[in-house]
């Protein structure tokens, strides 16, 4: 898969999610953060898009711990996305 | 490209969506021993449905005495007696009994002391045919819709239904005599194009309530199977009628809970006014959801609007301590953070009524066979699911009666192919000559556009558009401006352009395909509500107000019946409201009032 599939198919795993909530959230990561991570911190986003939303959003206000060091650091930085 | 290129997969049904409705219908199918398989743009479990919170209404009476006969006349009520009586009744007839069956398919439903399912009550359900509000919403603390999904996932795999997913349904395959014979469809991972042909065909491709610029809903809700069945020509029905809540975050859609009025929020304007006192002097802020929505649109409309434009209005929660916000409304302030940008226990949240369900859609009747016109089922094609219109939600839908709809309804559907299937009533054709022309030259025509338009561009027109000319409140002149404006940005929605031209994983591919559903849905809004020349449930026209008579500017002589919408020409017809049930009474037409 080139860089451009695999950056599209991830687009389509932010952008079409359960709830309107991460597809606002996820989306505009996508944009705005996404390219200025590191491959670990790219790899560890693209685990946190495969979740659930159910999942993953009490990752994100915190209200569950993460256990992985790298995606912890990913989680910290979704934290800080404001939409628009 | 020409047909015999594209490949071929036979099967004895195809559904087109894997929410609660397309999953429900699944089940009975695949258990049915019928070849199922089952699209979806999406991994199932991540369909909307998972945004379903509040519950799922049935009345098996756990907590406090209740039947179907009083469900069935609040949702009578709700729909401001748009909605057909043989539905209504089947649906909530059919509520304890689909509900106790998602139980048994591990559906992990709150329970009471003694073990029973727990009931809380919602807005519009009450006991003894209006009497008082009464325990009917069944739920799995907030997230019922996400825990019914996975209930109903897990038994299609053990059921071996083969799903496709991240898939895109394209078109419908109808021959000469309308008969439906499965869909066209397109793989995103390969960009291969491909025809499911099939003896039945089930849409269960959710709402489309991105239409609005403003919206609740997730952006996968383009309206698809909408879309299709307009180009197949099937009409829609009922489209004018759009439920809006009234507590979106400004901006973003994301939708704040009433729960939070409950706690004692309270909706200002820019003076500061606890507006809500003037309208509804003793529900104040907590009275039901569309006369809330219209008095904040009264209020932005006559300037009281806040923010630099003047387009919002607040809701505000400062007064509450803030211990009570934490613990009670947590979840509230990390959104009003994300979203809003602001911290609700400093500064209130910018709110605006937002875009939240459709409850027209295409025509279907109880068994969830879709029909045409005259009620004769569409040969081969079923529908449920917000998608269908049953009518069963008719100008105004209750809270929780959409999960109901989904499970009744995909299960009926499931049922009716079975029996379609067995009497002969559907025998199985060939594929027609040509069947896949007008989906190839579409894509093609996408392909090798040249100075086109702007397919994101387009998009927020057509939501502006709606937004602006078809909202809570609707006025004449706005409504006949804005059909024109949506014939112009469907002019612009032909010619879409996009870069991209691979075909693996090609999402502006796909984006520009969805953009061709929303255009069919707007068209049909903003054509059927221009015409319906009355106030009628969520539909409430400047011109069409409150008088002696015509209650709540409700006009039963001339406009009590259902619309039906066809892209061809863009023309509308009506037909009548079924007021037969199938073993009660009529609920006689009455005013609606709380
Ligand atoms: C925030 C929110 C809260 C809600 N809360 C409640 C509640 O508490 N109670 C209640 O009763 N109702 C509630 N509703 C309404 C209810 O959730 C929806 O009406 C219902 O879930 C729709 O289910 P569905 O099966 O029709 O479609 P969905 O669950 O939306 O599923 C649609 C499916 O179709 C697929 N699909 C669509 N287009 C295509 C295509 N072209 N090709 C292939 N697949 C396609 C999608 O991938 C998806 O799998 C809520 C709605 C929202 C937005």
């Amino acid at each position: 898969m080139d860089e451009r599939e695999r950056i599209n198919r991830l687009r389509w795993r932010c952008t079409r999610r359960a709830m309107l909530e991460m597809d606002l959230l996820l989306g505009e990561f996508l944009e705005r953060v996404f390219p200025t991570l590191g491959p670990e911190q790219a790899d560890a986003f693209v685990v946190l898009a495969d979740m659930e939303d159910l999942e993953l959003w009490p990752l994100i206000n915190g209200s569950r711990d993460c256990a992985d060091p790298v995606q912890a650091e990913v989680l910290a930085l979704l934290r800080t996305v404001r939409v628009k | 490209m020409s047909n015999s290129s594209i490949p071929v997969r036979k099967f004895d049904a195809v559904i087109v969506g894997a929410g609660g409705s397309g999953l429900r219908a699944a089940i009975q199918l695949s258990e049915g021993g019928l070849k199922t398989a089952v699209l979806s743009k999406v991994f199932p479990t991540r369909s909307h449905t998972v945004a379903a919170q509040g519950g799922v209404s049935a009345s098996l009476g756990n907590s406090e005495e209740d039947h179907w006969h009083w469900h069935m006349y609040d949702t009578v009520k709700g729909s401001d007696w748009l909605g057909d009586q043989d539905a209504i009744e089947y649906m909530c007839r059919k509520a304890p009994e689909v509900v106790v069956e998602l139980e048994h398919f591990g559906m992990p439903f709150d329970r009471t002391d003694e073990g029973k399912i727990y009931q809380r009550p919602f807005g519009g359900h009450m006991s003894n045919f209006g009497e008082k509000p009464v325990r009917r919403a069944c739920a799995a603390a907030d997230r019922t819709g996400h825990a019914m999904l996975h209930a109903l996932y897990q038994r299609n795999v053990r059921a071996n239904t083969q799903f496709f997913v991240e898939w895109m349904a394209l078109d419908l395959i109808r021959d000469e005599s309308g008969q439906v014979l499965g869909v066209i469809a397109l793989e995103m991972e390969t960009g291969e194009v491909v025809a499911f042909h099939a003896k039945a065909t089930i849409f269960a491709t959710g709402g489309a309530g991105r239409i609005y610029y403003s919206s609740t809903n997730a952006f996968i809700n383009t309206g698809d199977g909408l879309g299709m069945a307009a180009r197949a020509g099937i009409a829609l029905e009922d489209m004018e009628f759009w439920q809006f809540h009234p507590t979106g975050v400004a901006g973003a859609g994301v939708l704040i809970t009433e729960g939070v009025r409950g706690e004692g929020g309270i909706l200002r304007n820019s003076d500061n006014e606890r507006f809500m006192e003037r309208y509804a002097p003793n529900a104040k802020d907590l009275a039901s959801r569309d006369v809330v929505s219209r008095a904040m649109v009264t209020e932005i409309n006559e300037g009281r609007g806040c923010g630099p434009n003047k387009d919002f209005v607040l809701l505000d929660i400062t007064h509450l301590d803030p211990a009570t916000i934490m613990k009670r409304l947590p979840g509230i302030r990390e959104i009003s953070i994300q979203f809003a940008g602001i911290d609700p226990i400093q500064a209130p949240i910018p709110v605006v009524p937002t875009c939240h369900y459709q409850m027209g859609g295409i025509p279907t009747n109880f068994k969830g066979q879709v029909v045409s016109a005259d009620g004769v089922p569409v040969k081969g094609f079923y529908a449920a699911g917000e998608v269908a219109c049953a009518s069963v939600h008719g100008a105004n839908r209750l809270g929780t009666n959409s999960l109901l709809d989904l499970l009744v309804f995909g299960k009926s559907s499931g049922d009716s192919v079975i029996e379609d299937l067995a009497s002969g009533a559907i025998v199985h054709k060939d594929l027609p000559a040509a069947y896949a022309e007008r989906t190839l030259a579409r894509l093609h025509r996408l392909n090798t556009q040249t100075g086109g338009s702007n397919v994101n561009e387009t998009r927020l027109e057509l939501q502006r558009t709606m937004q602006k000319h078809c909202g809570v409140f609707r006025f004449k002149d706005m409504l006949v401006e804005g059909v024109a404006k949506i014939v112009e940005i469907e002019k612009a929605v032909a010619r879409t352009e996009i870069k991209d031209k691979s075909q693996v994983w090609n999402t502006a591919r796909v984006e520009a395909l969805e953009l061709d559903n929303l255009i069919e849905v707007a068209k049909a809004t903003l054509v059927s509500a221009e015409a319906r020349k009355e106030s009628r449930g969520a539909h409430v026209r400047d011109d069409a107000p409150d008088t002696p008579e015509n209650p709540n500017g409700r006009d039963d002589a001339n406009w009590h019946k259902h619309t039906l919408w066809e892209r061809e020409g863009s023309s509308l017809s009506y037909k009548p409201v079924t007021m037969t049930p199938l073993t009660v009474e009529t609920i006689a037409l009455k005013t609606r009032s709380y």
